[in-house]
């Protein structure tokens, strides 16, 4: 049984509808690249995956494992396993990255466990610290408000830290390649590959290839008009590698003007 | 975070505000009159002076009409408020730590209040005796000459010190409720910090605090001599019975010349209380002063603490937190007025405003000719969350002199959409988001409280966020 199951999914947003009945499947463990031009309705996914409230869904089912994810709030949904790393990690003035990622982690954890204790302050922040040298993160972020002040690689990499510490069962990477230099991506990929778990899952949607080559998906779908319009396995990731979106054009001659 | 809102689950301000429904003065005596002052000045052994004192307040205040800005005050019905009671009269007020209200012991408990200060906080009598913490403080204040007691005590003990600075600072001709507070106040704080004492650990009032003497009208005097350095904070982040619908104290603070001294207070008295407090410092040559207040609770509030800089090189700063919640008018502000030159000021005010809750921001700038190379930051940040609240801002600026550095800013926000659906998305509840946020927002000013103080209040707006429309 797949892990996270979309199934003609129709959203809109005011009265506009961006995603025209969308399916996908993805299982435990693997990664997945949606890739597709601006507008095609990626990001749009992402953020109804995890419940934005600006996105109606107006039909279809989207189920992770057997739970019905469009019936819960967000935070459920983070309790249900599901993250998403932001594209545009948002600033929270006056809020301090300690306590808020405390703050995270024992709601989450309280909603999956009902024999979990918060941690008390001082036992996070060792299991907080150890994770930040992995991911090579300067410990003086933690007393830093959440997000203010950080580079577009440092906002991206505090991302992959409450990946790693709300250990999700399924992480949609929303272009976290975006906005990055070369050097900062390689960086901010090497993180991922660091703390993820063989059994989670990912998701990464961009808008370019370059990610392809460092965080090798199992599979990778186009998408075009708020619909999945190619899937494949690693030959298609080598396809586009290789030629970029040319591929995909000559594929399907019909989305030419889109790309 | 999460840790502070467990506390706080099923209780809400209504536990704050039950608490009055025991009036503590029922034999009291109602209104005022001269005979009501000479009792009072007779009952605590006062000095001539200070009778004299009281009835010249006396006179002023019914001569005297109400201030015409800031809340409407004209259902204050005077006739019917009481402005002392002495402790052979207060009937129904708890005593004993065992007659006070269950919700009120379960407030104490869930804010993490220790046990002795609960019963301190309740009002049931001067239980800080035992706490050897205390008796080590004072003993080492009292070795280098710091006074630290109940104002009436003060009055007795050191008279010619209070005479010296009572209502010199804010005289009784202020406004009309400076002359009633002159009539009739009873209790409060007096505070000498002799010149060059530097008192590291905060000042707190609670630990003189007692049943009889914080009413309503308490008086506040503070003087700090040359060089001198303390913090005082009062706490009124307790419910407290009232025996009147109105507050109106007085805190006059004298910072003297390379002094400093730092005022904070956190205010929360119950909904039906029009807080109308003078809050005023003079602050001398090279001296600095810092206000840090939190302004909760209260139906009605007007208070702007006021700083005269008349040193040369004398510096204020201000900070303050305004929570206006459904049926609340928050009318807050500071004032600052450069009367030398070099003189510097800052002023930050937070307010956040919900359920239909005003806050108003009410200040005043005034820099004298001759006060040349003042310099002065003004910055106000509202935050409003949800389409029935509302914020407004008046700041008046009296600049007589050319060569100062004057700035203003004003912000007023909302909590956005997006902020709320990322923390969220972290599994953090939207109830919690948004304390967090909020929490966030007045955390320039929090920080400045010593920490138990901090967390009460990042508990106490938690409570206001909980609080549901009425």
């Amino acid at each position: 049984m797949a892990l996270l199951s979309i199934t003609n999914l129709k959203v809109k947003v005011e009265s506009k509808e961006i995603l025209h009945g969308l399916n996908l499947k993805i299982g435990a463990g693997e990664v997945h690249a949606i890739m597709g031009p601006n507008g095609s309705g990626k990001s749009t996914l992402a953020s109804t995956l995890m419940g934005h409230p600006r996105y109606t869904v107006t039909d279809g089912s989207v189920k992770l494992g057997t739970k019905d994810l469009l019936g819960m709030r967000p935070e459920e949904r983070a309790a249900a396993g599901l993250f998403l790393a932001f594209q545009y990690p948002k600033e929270i003035p006056g809020v301090n990255l300690v306590s808020f990622l405390r703050a995270a982690y024992n709601s989450v954890m309280g909603a999956r466990k009902k024999s979990f204790k918060p941690v008390p302050l001082y036992t996070f922040k060792k299991q907080v610290q150890e994770m930040m040298e992995r991911l090579k993160l300067p410990l003086s972020f933690l007393n830093r408000n959440v997000n203010e002040g950080f580079s577009g690689g440092e906002k991206k990499k505090v991302e992959i830290l409450q990946m790693a510490l709300l250990e999700p069962k399924l992480a949609v990477l929303d272009e976290t390649d975006s906005g990055l230099d070369i050097d900062a991506l390689k960086t901010i990929c090497e993180a991922i590959a660091e703390v993820r778990k063989p059994e989670q899952s990912i998701v990464m949607i961009t808008h370019y290839e370059r990610m392809l080559k460092y965080l090798k998906p199992d599979f990778i779908h186009i998408m075009i008009d708020g619909r999945v319009v190619m899937s494949g396995g690693k030959e298609l990731a080598k396809k586009l590698e290789k030629e970029g979106y040319d591929y995909v054009r000559r594929q399907i001659p019909s989305s030419l003007k889109m790309l | 975070m999460s840790g502070a809102l467990d506390y706080l689950q099923d209780l809400d301000r209504s536990v704050f505000d039950g608490a009055n429904q025991q009036s503590y003065a029922l034999k009291a005596q109602k209104g005022l009159s001269e005979a009501l002052i000479r009792r009072i000045s007779s009952d605590k052994k006062e000095p001539e002076w200070m009778l004299a004192h009281r009835l010249k307040s006396l006179a002023a205040f019914l001569k005297m009409p109400l201030p015409k800005f800031g809340v409407d005050l004209s259902d204050i019905d005077f006739e019917s408020l009481i402005y002392y009671a002495a402790p052979s009269e207060m009937g129904g007020y708890a005593t004993k730590w065992e007659d006070v209200p269950d919700d009120i012991k379960k407030t104490f408990e869930r804010l993490g209040i220790p046990e002795a200060e609960r019963k301190v906080l309740a009002g049931t009598g001067a239980q800080y005796d035992s706490l050897n913490a205390y008796h080590k403080l004072k003993e080492e204040w009292e070795a280098k000459g710091v006074l630290f007691e109940d104002m009436d005590i003060a009055l007795q003990k050191y008279p010619d010190l209070v005479k010296k600075y009572f209502m010199k600072c804010v005289p009784l001709h202020d406004h009309k409720f400076a002359a009633l507070h002159g009539a009739v106040w009873s209790g409060g704080t007096f505070l000498y910090i002799p010149e060059g004492v530097k008192v590291t650990a905060p000042l707190q009032a609670y630990f003189r605090m007692n049943a009889k003497s914080m009413g309503q009208f308490e008086h506040t005097l503070i003087v700090v001599e040359s060089g001198g350095e303390a913090h005082y904070i009062e706490g009124c982040s307790a419910p407290k019975y009232g025996s009147t619908s109105l507050h109106a104290g007085c805190v006059e603070i004298f910072v003297k010349p390379s002094a400093k001294f730092r005022y904070s207070s956190v205010e929360n008295w119950s909904q039906d209380t029009y807080n109308l407090n003078t809050k005023r410092a003079i602050v001398e040559e090279n001296a600095i002063m810092e206000w840090v207040g939190g302004n909760l609770g209260s139906g009605r509030t007007m208070l702007y603490p006021c700083s005269i800089l008349k040193g040369r090189g004398a510096r204020a700063d201000h900070l303050g937190v305004a929570f206006a919640n459904a049926g609340q008018i928050q009318d807050t502000g500071a004032k600052v007025m450069h009367l030398a030159p070099d003189t510097s000021s800052t002023v930050l005010s937070k307010s956040i405003s919900k359920n239909g809750g005003v806050n108003v921001y009410r200040g005043l700038l005034h820099v004298a000719k001759g006060a040349t190379g003042a310099k002065s930051q003004i910055r106000c940040d509202a935050l409003i969350l949800d389409a029935l609240s509302k914020n407004d801002t008046f700041p008046t600026m009296r600049i007589q002199e050319d060569d100062v550095s004057i700035g203003h800013e004003a912000s007023v926000g909302r909590i956005s959409e997006e902020q709320l659906f990322y923390l969220q998305s972290r599994g953090i509840s939207e109830e919690a988001a948004l304390a967090m946020i909020v929490n966030g927002f007045i955390e320039p000013i929090v920080k400045a409280l010593p920490l138990e103080y901090a967390v009460e209040m990042n508990r106490l707006i938690e409570m206001e966020m909980e609080r549901a429309i009425a």
